[in-house]
C-alpha cells in the first residue's frame, strides 16, 4: 500500500481520467468454477459471447478446421476477468462449455 | 420597480474605477435576493421542488426564465432528492448550477450532499432554516442546516438579506475556486420573507467577478471521465483526506474572496461578525439574522445599563473560522453561545457551542461559557432574554446549557 499514489496525487472527487483502465484490474480471483469450452462441439451460435455478463468471451477471426468443418471463428475465455458465474454454459445449445472447478 | 439613483457620494474615494457608478437599490425579501443573486451570478441550471419557506426563491427564478431575463434549464422535480442529484449531474457536466431547499427537503436530499462534495461539485444551494419534523413546524431554527454541517459543503450561516444576496455571489466564486459545494443558510421566514432593501449589483461586473474556471473535470464524450466510482478500502481514505484538506483550505479562500467582493461591490463582512467588542467583558456568540439583531440591541440595553457587552457572530460555519473566533473573544470575561438548534444527548445541547468549546480547548482558553438554547421552532427571542444572557453571564459566570423561553 505504501507504493501507492498519495492523496496530493490522485485526482480530486475519485474521479478516474483514463477510460477502460478497469482492463488492468484482474477481477477473477473469486471465482470457483471455470467455463472450458469443448471446441469440437462449439457450432459457433454466438450465444455465450452474447450472454457474457462481463465481455469476457472473446471472439477470434481466422481459418478453423474441426470434426472435417471449417469456421472463420472461434471463441475463448478471458480467465483474467471471467468470474465464473456459468450464464455461458447454461445458454450453451450444444452443451460445449464444462464448468470445470478451480485447483484449489 | 427599480429605483435607478445616481451615485450619491457614499462610496467615494473607496475604490476609484473598479467601483459600480450607480446604485440600484431594491425593496426584496431574503429569498427574492437570492434570486437576484442566482441571475446576476448567469446560472446554466436550476433544479426545483417547492418547500416551505424556500418555495419563492424558485419561484422567482421560474418568472425570470420564462421572461426570458435568465438564460437557464429550469428542471421540475419530484423531490428534494432528485432536486439535488439534478444539480449533481448538470454540475458533473460542467454547468453552473443552482437550487434551494429547507427542513424536511434538506434532510431527504441529504445523502446527495455526501455525493456532491465527495465528487467535488461547485454547487450552490440556498437553505432558508426551518424547523425540523416531529411535530411539523414550518417556522425558523436551524435543525435542518445543524445536521447538513458534517457533509463536506461550505456553510455560510447569513444575516439580512442584503448578505443573502452577496454571499450567494460570493459562494460561486468560492465554489468554483475550491471545487466544493457550498450553503448559502438564513433564517427562515425571519429573513427569508422580510422584505428589507437589498443594494444590487451590475450583472455585467457580478459576471466578471465570476469568470468560468477550467473545472479539472467535467463529463464530456470527447473526454470520458469516470465520476461517483467504488473506492476500496486501499483507495476510499485518501478522498476523503482530499476534502478535509480543501475545507480546511477553503477558510482563507472564502476570506480572500470576501475581500475582493468588497474592493469591487462595496460590501464585505469577514468570516466573524463583531458587534461593541473592542472592549467587551461579556459576549453573546450567534448565528443568523433574528438571533444578531436581538443580541446588538440587547448589547445595547445592556451597556446603557453599565454592562460592557457585545455581540460576535459566526458568518462562516464551514469550514469553521476557529482564529478569528478566538481572537474575537480573545478580551471577554465570559460568554454565552446561543444556538437555535437542539444536538440531542450532546454532553452540551447547542451545535455552535460545541465547536467554540473544541475550538477552545484545542487552544489552551478555559473561559465560563454558557451554552444558551433559544428560538427553537420559532420561538420568540425577546431583547430582554438576551438582555437577561449578559446578567447571567455578570452575576454567575458557569458553564451549563439553559433552555431558554422554554415552558419547562
Amino acid at each position: 500500500m505504501s507504493n501507492l499514489p498519495r492523496a496530493s496525487e490522485l485526482p480530486i472527487g475519485a474521479v478516474i481520467p483514463e477510460p477502460g483502465s478497469t482492463r488492468r484490474n484482474k477481477t477473477a480471483g473469486w471465482r470457483t468454477l471455470k467455463p472450458v469450452i469443448h471446441d469440437d462441439r462449439c457450432v459457433r451460435c454466438q450465444l455465450c459471447w452474447l450472454y457474457c455478463p462481463e465481455g469476457t468471451i472473446v471472439e477470434i477471426k481466422g481459418v478453423f478446421k474441426v470434426n472435417g468443418r471449417t469456421y472463420d471463428t472461434k471463441y475463448e475465455i478471458n480467465y483474467d476477468h471471467c468470474k465464473g458465474c456459468g450464464i455461458c454454459a447454461n445458454e450453451c445449445p450444444t452443451k460445449a462449455i464444462e464448468m470445470v472447478p478451480e485447483a484449489p | 420597480m427599480c429605483e435607478r439613483m445616481p451615485h450619491q457620494g457614499y462610496r467615494d474615494g473607496a475604490g476609484g474605477s473598479m467601483m459600480q457608478k450607480t446604485k440600484l437599490v431594491e425593496a426584496l425579501t431574503g429569498n427574492y435576493a437570492a434570486a437576484y443573486a442566482v441571475k446576476a451570478s448567469d446560472v446554466d441550471v436550476i433544479a426545483v421542488y417547492p418547500i416551505t419557506p424556500q418555495t419563492t426563491i424558485v419561484e422567482k427564478l421560474s418568472e425570470f426564465v420564462a421572461n426570458g431575463e435568465l438564460n437557464a434549464e429550469l428542471i421540475h422535480v419530484e423531490s428534494e432528492h432528485s432536486a439535488l442529484s439534478a444539480v449533481v449531474g448538470a454540475s458533473a457536466a460542467g454547468a453552473r448550477v443552482f437550487t434551494a431547499t429547507s427542513s424536511q427537503g434538506l434532510e431527504l436530499a441529504h445523502e446527495n450532499l455526501h455525493i456532491a462534495s465527495g465528487i467535488r461539485l461547485p454547487i450552490v444551494m440556498a437553505v432558508p432554516a426551518r424547523a425540523l419534523s416531529a411535530p411539523i413546524s414550518i417556522h425558523n431554527d436551524y435543525g435542518d442546516v445543524m445536521n447538513a454541517r458534517d457533509t463536506g459543503w461550505i456553510i455560510y450561516i447569513v444575516a439580512s438579506a442584503q448578505e443573502v444576496y452577496d454571499t450567494i455571489i460570493q459562494a460561486y466564486r468560492v465554489a468554483e475556486t475550491a471545487n466544493l459545494p457550498a450553503m448559502v443558510a438564513y433564517d427562515g421566514f425571519l429573513v427569508s420573507h422580510t422584505v428589507e432593501p437589498v443594494e444590487l449589483n451590475d450583472e455585467e461586473e457580478v459576471r466578471k467577478f465570476l469568470p468560468r474556471p477550467q473545472r479539472p473535470y467535467t463529463l464530456n464524450p470527447k473526454r470520458p471521465v469516470t465520476m461517483g466510482p467504488l473506492a476500496s478500502p486501499d483507495w476510499y481514505y485518501e478522498f476523503k483526506y482530499q476534502q478535509a484538506t480543501a475545507l480546511r483550505e477553503a477558510y482563507k479562500l472564502v476570506k480572500d474572496v470576501d475581500a475582493l467582493y468588497g474592493e469591487k461591490f462595496g460590501r464585505s463582512y469577514g468570516v466573524v461578525e463583531t458587534y461593541r467588542m473592542e472592549d467587551a467583558d461579556y459576549a453573546v456568540v450567534t448565528y443568523g439574522g433574528a438571533a444578531y439583531g436581538n443580541a446588538k440591541a440587547a448589547a445595547d440595553m445592556a451597556r446603557e445599563r453599565g454592562i460592557a457587552a457585545g455581540v460576535v457572530r459566526v458568518r462562516l460555519y464551514r469550514p469553521f473560522p476557529t482564529m478569528d473566533l478566538l481572537k474575537a473573544l480573545e478580551g471577554v470575561k465570559a460568554f454565552a453561545v446561543l444556538d437555535r438548534a437542539i444536538m440531542f444527548g450532546s454532553p452540551a445541547e447547542g451545535p455552535l457551542y460545541k465547536d467554540v468549546a473544541t475550538a477552545m480547548f484545542m487552544h489552551g482558553v478555559d473561559k465560563p461559557a454558557v451554552s444558551v438554547i433559544h428560538g427553537i421552532g420559532q420561538r420568540t427571542m425577546y431583547v430582554e432574554d438576551m438582555y437577561k444572557i449578559y446578567t447571567m453571564l455578570k452575576e454567575r459566570p458557569n458553564k451549563e446549557v439553559v433552555f431558554m423561553g422554554v415552558r419547562p
